[in-house]
């Protein structure tokens, strides 16, 4: 990926001139789609041919011992079409397929002849809401380790996240889930039927905390020392504290809290992309944590009794606008900036908001599911309990797949954001930022990062479809109904019609990742646009 | 992923020039002192300065050890095929069980649930997934390096079929195809299961390589070797795919573990190695249910994969290094 070595950071400010030539750049995403197009078709025969001819889809009738055995074999060939050739049939699942454009879907029957399309729409569903979890926090996760250990390329700290990179994708996907059960759920499970923490358990986490945290902050030994002790009587005072409230079973965090926790993320959003000595940003980010945690209380009545996705979704689209508008009135000559960063903040904000709410259903959801953490299954059967307690109940049963998902992709994540960053680093515009006086905020965050973002987009959006299919693992292990069991069961059957609706779930993904990659390239890089 | 396209070939490039200065750390983080020539009256070639700085580099010169003795060990304890090897339990036979079947002397890896021993089991398994990941690995690096450097060579219409059957098996997410060759190919027994996991693992390489070739057919000393005559098969190999070797060898480590891991997937889910071959992935899909009761025969075969697979990570990043040492000098 050497393009990135000739770039140079450019200003945003550029971004304006080209954006009125629309031609151009619907031209290049209608070629790159045709041109997918095309692939998706020579794939899918590919699939297709492949598929029918890995096995005897007559074999476990052939091996039973009915008495209407020839019949059963008649049926199953009449329904298979297994006497047409199979140019034929593969022509007909095109068909089918091409009706999706003119609103008559048809994905083919199973062996037992249940439709494809109900099924697919059903498995993708539970399948991408796992995936697209699981990705957005290992983007998140990944990137920000990326970029900590290049900056702090061969300390304590950078080893440790390597070793544990390298650890995490060396690890057969199967093998962790089942230590993840054991350890993540049943000992938990265990643990919070009491929920209070041994004070030998306090202190090793306090220990670790403060290690950690010094490691990541840096700075001349001193002050490493007085960060790793300030860490330490932290954690360990709220630890004892939680313990004596009974908190890890009857959590609280209130309204403060979310006050407190909303103007921290202000803070440090406003030292990320604007510095913190801007004061108009700052004035910004903290005004809209304050509005935010003002509005919780306005909107707590609905928010406890009459909840529903939509009012949720509702509300989040509200408080994006009013940050940003927020944004705007504050913003001044640096607006675009600004409202930036109350986006991000109100974003972070709402997030809050809604975890304070969970938090506060966790005891009544403890009453009705005293071992909370599930192994198997989307959802525990026969589940009753109001919104928030079911939205616990699905968090809870996301919780161990997502895990084990995000660690390995955010094992690849960060390798790959931290040899882009090395790359970008050892730069000559990084010398020259750094050589003209900007802070190292500006070279890290304008210069150096905003550069290696451009091979890390491809990396992820490539990502995306092998994602898809490595969790046919996952959810085999835990026992999730998805993608996963149509294409291991559609294969098994040696049944074309669920093996290729699971790899147009795949491919269609890969491409609309790909597209959205070109077009997080054209806002990365001036250069494309022109 | 960096590449090596502006280097020299010539080896000039390749020289650390930071570890003269003494300040490099590179240097010091990776092997605890600078060289022991300072590089002035002594010439290194160019393998030689990869080597060495290979053996610089801890903790793959450690996974290479470690690699190394699970190898030696897992083909000489029980032997292969009819040569007998010097551990003296059989994986075949039943053993009288000890207690519960817990790790002892007598079994270190203790025994499974019918009283076999689960040493002599997680090393056929063990070799078994080595065979198929080296095999995978050699198959995919020589069809990655032949069709990218096809490409990236004639460029023109070859270059456009060959990158187009590149995109289509890249559209198809590896764990599908793999998973549908694979069980047609697991009748075969384990090389046939191999051949058609090499089939499907090139494209990476592929890209890579291209990529490799399309800058290097460019330079002067290949219009030098056209120059005088020299036909295009004789370029390719002599002068054009020397100079990508760091991509390819990097790559090819890196398509070992990814194989063992594709392997042992496969396995547990049914689509791979089947009875009576065994591997590591069909141990531990066997006696996953045995977890709560028997842990030792869900850790073993685990630990195993696992401990090949980072030995292996951890040669391929240090050969990157040693290939492409540009990325790991510390910004000044």
């Amino acid at each position: 990926m050497s393009y990135s070595d000739t770039l140079i950071a450019f200003p945003s400010r550029r971004r304006a001139a080209s954006a009125s030539k629309g031609h151009p750049v619907l031209k290049f995403i209608l070629r790159r789609i045709g041109a997918s197009a095309l692939v998706l078709l020579g794939a899918s025969l590919l699939v297709y041919v492949l598929t029918i001819n890995s096995g005897d889809p007559l074999k476990d009738l052939r091996e039973s011992n009915s008495q209407n055995k020839q019949q059963l074999i008649d049926q199953r060939i009449a329904l298979m079409r297994l006497d047409d050739p199979w140019y034929e049939r593969y022509w007909d699942w095109l068909r089918g397929v091409g009706g999706c454009f003119t609103g008559n879907c048809d994905l083919g029957v199973t062996v037992n002849g249940v439709d494809v399309l109900g099924l697919t729409q059903q498995a993708a569903s539970s399948t991408l809401r796992l995936v697209t979890v699981a990705t957005l926090l290992a983007i998140v996760v990944g990137i920000a380790l990326g970029i900590l250990t290049a900056i702090r390329q061969y300390s304590g700290f950078d080893y440790s996240i390597t070793f544990s990179a390298f650890l995490f994708f060396s690890l057969p996907v199967f093998w962790a889930a089942t230590l993840l059960k054991e350890f993540a759920a049943i000992q938990y499970n265990n643990w919070i039927a009491d929920g209070h923490y041994a004070p030998l358990t306090i202190v090793i986490v306090a220990v670790v905390a403060a290690f950690l945290l010094q490691a990541v902050l840096g700075g001349t030994r001193k002050r490493r020392l007085l960060t790793a002790a300030v860490v330490f009587a932290f954690v360990t005072v709220v630890l004892f504290v939680f313990n004596a409230l009974d908190w890890w079973r009857n959590p609280m965090f209130g309204v403060g809290g979310v006050l407190v926790t909303s103007l921290a993320a202000g803070v440090l959003v406003t030292s990320l992309v604007a510095g913190i000595r801007n004061r108009r940003a700052l004035y910004a980010a903290l005004t809209t944590a304050v509005v935010g945690t003002l509005s919780y209380l306005v909107f707590a009545q609905p928010l406890f009794n009459s909840p529903s996705w939509l009012l949720l979704a509702g509300l989040f689209v509200l408080a994006v606008l009013v940050s940003v508008g927020i944004g705007a009135a504050w913003g001044g000559y640096a607006r675009k900036q600004a409202m930036l960063i109350t986006g991000i903040t109100g974003v972070i904000t709402s997030l809050v908001v809604v975890v304070d709410i969970l938090i506060v259903h966790w005891s009544g959801f403890l009453g009705i599911k005293s071992r909370p953490i599930s192994t198997i299954g989307s959802q525990t059967p026969n589940f009753t309990g109001d919104f928030w307690e079911q939205v616990l109940d699905k968090g809870t049963q996301i919780l161990l797949p997502t895990i084990l998902l995000t660690l390995v992709s955010v094992a690849s994540y960060s390798r790959y954001t931290r040899s882009s960053m090395l790359e970008t680093l050892n730069q000559d515009y990084v010398r020259t930022g750094r050589s003209k006086g900007l802070s190292e905020r500006e070279v890290i965050v304008k210069h150096a990062f905003r550069n290696a973002l451009i091979p890390i987009t491809t990396i992820i959006a490539f990502d995306f479809a092998g994602i898809i299919g490595g969790a046919i693992i996952t959810e085999q292990v835990f026992g999730w109904k998805g993608m996963g069991a149509l294409f291991q069961d559609g294969l098994n059957a040696v049944d074309p019609a669920p093996v290729m609706a699971f790899f147009l779930v795949t491919g269609i993904a890969a491409v609309l990742m790909n597209l959205l990659a070109d077009i997080a390239y054209a806002a990365l890089d001036p250069r494309i646009r022109r | 992923m960096s590449d090596i396209r502006n280097s020299n070939p010539g080896g000039e490039d390749y020289e650390p020039q930071v570890t003269a200065s003494g300040v490099d750390a590179v240097g010091l983080a990776a092997g605890g002192s600078a060289d022991p020539l300072p590089g002035e009256d002594k010439s290194y070639s160019q393998g030689q300065l990869v080597a060495r700085r290979f053996f610089r580099h801890r903790a793959a010169l450690t996974s290479m050890i470690v690699l190394g003795i699970i190898i030696v060990v897992a083909f000489t304890s029980i032997g292969v095929g009819d040569i007998p090897g010097w551990w003296p339990k059989d994986y075949r036979l039943q053993y009288d069980k000890i207690g519960d079947g817990a790790p002892t002397w007598e079994y270190p890896f203790g025994q499974d649930t019918g009283g076999k021993d689960y040493f002599a089991l997680v090393m056929r398994g063990t070799q078994f997934s080595l065979i198929i990941a080296f095999a995978v690995g050699i198959i995919s690096t020589i069809v990655g390096t032949l069709i990218g450097a096809l490409a990236g060579f004639y460029r023109g219409w070859l270059e456009s079929i060959l990158m187009r059957v590149t995109d289509v098996f890249i559209v198809i997410p590896l764990l599908v195809i793999a998973a549908v060759l694979g069980k047609t190919a697991s009748s075969w027994g384990i090389l046939g299961l191999a051949l058609v996991l090499g089939l499907v693992t090139w494209t990476s390489l592929a890209r890579l390589v291209r990529g490799e070739v399309l800058s290097l057919r460019e330079r002067d000393f290949v219009l030098a070797a056209q120059a005088v005559g020299t036909g295009p098969w004789r370029i390719i190999t002599r002068h054009v795919l020397p100079n990508a070797v760091g991509v390819i060898i990097v790559s090819a480590t890196l398509s070992i573990s990814a194989a063992i891991l594709l392997e042992t997937s496969l396995s547990f889910l049914g689509f791979g190695v089947q009875a009576p071959d065994t591997s590591l992935g069909t141990l531990i899909s066997d006696y996953q249910a045995a977890f709560a009761t028997r842990p030792w025969l869900f850790w073993w075969p685990g630990l195993m994969i696992l401990t090949i697979a980072l030995c292996v990570n951890f040669i391929g990043d240090g050969l990157r290094d040693a290939f492409d040492p540009r990325q790991n000098r510390t910004k000044d």
